[in-house]
């Protein structure tokens, strides 16, 4: 009787499938790398040290993963959730008591929060292993820019449940917003910028007012939160990931000493 | 706890200390075994006497046992519902409520940050540095039996911080730990550890293994975090009921402690953007060469210093602070203490100005000047009211508000040339002075926050310019 894996890695559609059988030797080690799409993000052979957990702590590819997991199950959450003040706060609960649905939310929101632990244990080990060094200055910078997009992402989506404590937390937040110098009504140097004697930054025209969409955080605020936070961050995080793993990349892999 | 009785809390907390201490037990269990097997046993101490001819030592793997069924009774009671034994004596808990405040808080947990650093070489040692996880546990076992650490610190959304202290402390170890090793190396002329793993292997199978464990395994712990703890659903939105306290989510509570110290401009525009700023400018400031790669602090002690300064002491510490510690009105509450929303702290605080003109000079505040006092002056009407704004706040800066302005532009224009000239000296000679001048004003910008924090606890100053008239408060 044949072994039922071996028949199914002898199948036509497994083989159309993996283009390379499993590797065992060397050279096929080699050639698995090439010729997989997912595998070729990564080089073919790499110091030793630059896969030692004791050295990267992993903390980048783990942020990379739950980045992942949080679009599969932002996906998920988006075909239960209507961004309106109407559903908004009823469509989580029935994410909460509806038993089919299990703990969808909770993965994604535990998610989130780690990926703002792991983004910062990730910095703090680059910056400790002075992995920010030329040539790796520039991936350095966009990191940075992936570690502000990450608080955005989690920042807006903490508004999308309608609860007292996302509201109460995203009108905290976006109240600093109105002290922006120049450009918030209660900033300083605001009065400086009148026309004609009339304010030319005012509640209905500031940096707050063009973060919220509105006066206060209300029905334009939840769509506009919502759109950063399904489609206008992630889109950002996803180029900027691209970027920083093709610098990984050409500034030579994983620091090290020279 | 909210709504539960004093027997439904006990349930609560021990239904949840049992396994907590039986985790505890089983991991320095494992760190016996783990000691044991790899031949890493070492004699502590002999007892004294011996038992037919032999002295009897004490090892290590012994006294990690000897923890772990500490640990083992503590879950026994624990679990048991007997929460009351395996927790703090009530008085130790008062005194710390009593003893901790703001002041208390950051000058100590500066001070631990100090020692640890100063003695590196003693708390990496692998011993120590489990002896001090074993305690932090323990004390977080412990003060769980606490109604009022427990309403806090097991709030959903506040676990994450727990968490976040425990990996900080874990992943600082090991740098320090490796940092150390390596700085010991370096002064014996060999290379640091990391170039011992020069030589280069295949990705698959081993890093795509590895990719593939560390997977399988975050997964898991994701999906037992999310049975343990459901998320959070409070009450649907209300505009009229405002909770107090008001909190931003918790990476941002550092921001939101330091709106004690600073207006909003300053804590969440201003100080927000010099941070990010701040670190995407770090390599291009850190002309230091060495320590590319490897773990070390002696090759880089003034890089190493000012970050752990930024990101342990001034924005960690201020995000425990703001989560656990600030309660109602956003007063600062002891970590045992009920969080009373009637709670009042008098809040006498003057600024600099009327230091200077009511008590030093025994007079009233100067006004702003206006056009419209000088009516000689000739100008067409609508270029006054255009100016009026200006004259007004350029009087009141240079007027009213002149000591404090005179303290911060001294701050940030004088004393950089100074700090180049002296102290500097070598960091002006390599950066040149553009990057002298903007690594000098980053680093003035963070030392601002502590300076403040130091002058409104000795001195209650509020302002050093105030100027609420154009929102302009420093
Ligand atoms: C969404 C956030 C981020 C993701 C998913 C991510 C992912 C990664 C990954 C997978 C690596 C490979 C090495 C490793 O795992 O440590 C890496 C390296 C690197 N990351 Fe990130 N990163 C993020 C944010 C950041 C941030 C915030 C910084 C710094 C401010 C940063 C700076 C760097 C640098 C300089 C390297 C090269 C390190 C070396 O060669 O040793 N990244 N990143």
């Amino acid at each position: 009787m044949p072994d039922l894996g071996e028949t199914i890695r002898e199948s036509q559609i497994w083989k159309s499938i993996f283009r390379h059988p499993m590797p065992v030797d060397r050279r096929n080690r080699i050639v698995v790398m090439l010729t997989n799409f997912f595998l070729h993000l990564h080089p073919v052979s790499i110091k030793k040290q630059g896969i030692a957990l004791s050295y990267t702590w992993c903390m980048g590819g783990v942020t990379f993963f739950l980045f992942l997991v949080e679009t599969v199950t932002g996906v998920l959450l988006m075909f239960y959730y209507r961004p309106t003040v109407e559903w908004a706060y009823t469509d989580i609960q029935m994410l909460r008591d509806v038993h089919s649905l299990g703990i969808l939310r909770e993965i994604h929101r535990w998610g989130a929060h780690a990926m703002v632990i792991t983004v910062w244990l990730h910095m703090y080990r680059v910056f400790l292993t002075g992995s920010y060094k030329p040539p790796r200055e520039f991936n350095w910078v966009v990191g940075v820019f992936l570690l502000l997009l990450t608080l955005l992402l989690s920042f807006t989506g903490y508004l999308l449940p309608w609860d007292q404590l996302a509201v109460w937390a995203i009108t905290v937040g976006s109240n600093m917003a109105r002290a922006t110098p120049f450009l918030g009504h209660e900033g300083p140097g605001q009065q400086l910028l009148t026309l004609g004697g009339v304010d030319m930054i005012t509640n209905a025209s500031d940096a707050r007012f063009a973060l919220l969409g509105a006066r206060e955080v209300g029905e334009e605020t939840l769509n506009r939160f919502y759109i950063l936070h399904c489609i206008a961050i992630p889109l950002g995080v996803a180029l900027l990931l691209a970027i920083h793993f093709w610098r990984v990349r050409k500034d030579g892999g994983i620091s090290g000493p020279l | 706890m909210h709504g539960l009785s004093e027997l439904q809390f006990q349930d609560l907390v021990s239904s949840f200390l049992g396994p907590y201490y039986i985790a505890l037990a089983l991991m320095n269990g494992l760190a016996a075994l783990y000691l044991w097997r790899s031949g890493q046993t070492k004699a502590w101490f002999n007892l004294p006497g011996s038992i037919g001819g032999k002295r009897v030592a004490i090892t290590n793997v012994v006294v990690w046992l000897l923890v772990a069924m500490v640990f083992a009774v503590l879950a026994a009671i624990a679990g048991s519902g007997n929460t009351s034994i395996a927790s703090l004596p009530e008085w130790l808990r008062e005194a710390i409520n009593n003893s901790t405040g703001p002041v208390v808080y950051s000058v100590g947990s500066s001070a631990v940050l100090i020692i640890l650093y100063l003695f590196r070489g003693f708390f990496v040692r692998p011993a120590i540095a489990w002896a001090i996880w074993n305690l932090m546990w323990l004390f977080l076992g412990l003060s769980m039996t606490d109604p009022d650490f427990y309403d806090i610190v097991a709030k959903p959304d506040n676990v994450p911080i727990v968490m976040l202290v425990f990996l900080l402390a874990f992943f600082t170890w090991l740098a320090t730990y490796r940092a150390v090793i390596n700085d010991e190396r370096i002064a014996n002329g060999e290379p640091p550890l990391e170039k011992l793993d020069d030589e280069k292997i295949l990705v698959w199978p081993d890093l795509v293994y590895t990719e593939l464990i560390c997977m399988i395994a975050l997964t898991a712990f994701l999906i037992f975090w999310a049975i343990a703890l459901p998320a959070p659903l409070e009450e649907a939105a209300s505009s009229v009921k405002t909770p107090n306290p008001s909190k931003a989510p918790w990476y941002f509570l550092g921001l939101q402690e330091m709106l004690v110290y600073y207006d909003p401009w300053m804590a969440g525009v201003v100080l927000p953007s010099m941070i990010v700023a701040g670190l995407m400018a770090i390599p291009y400031l850190d002309f230091n060469k060495k320590g590319n790669g490897y773990y070390t602090i002696k090759e880089r002690q003034f890089s190493y210093i000012v970050f752990q300064f930024g990101f342990l002491e001034m924005w960690i510490t201020l995000i425990v602070l703001g989560t656990l510690l600030r309660g109602p009105n956003w007063n600062f509450f002891g970590p045992y203490e009920h969080w009373d929303a009637h709670k009042v702290e008098a809040l006498n605080n003057v600024n600099l100005s009327e230091y200077v003109w009511q008590r030093g000079l025994n007079m009233s505040l100067p006004g702003a000047l206006s056009f419209s006092d000088m009516p000689w002056i000739p100008l067409p009407a609508w270029l006054t009211a255009f100016l009026n704004p200006f004259l007004q706040f350029f009087s009141l800066l240079f007027g009213r508000e002149l000591p404090g302005t005179l303290l911060v532009l001294g701050y940030f224009i004088a004393l950089p040339p100074v700090m180049a000239l002296t102290v500097f000296r070598g960091f002006y000679q390599r950066m040149g002075f553009i990057r002298f001048m903007i690594m000098a004003n980053l680093l003035l910008f963070m030392a601002s926050l502590p300076i403040k924090m130091v002058l409104r606890w000795v001195f209650q100053l509020k302002y050093l310019i105030a100027i609420p008239e154009f929102f302009f408060n420093f």
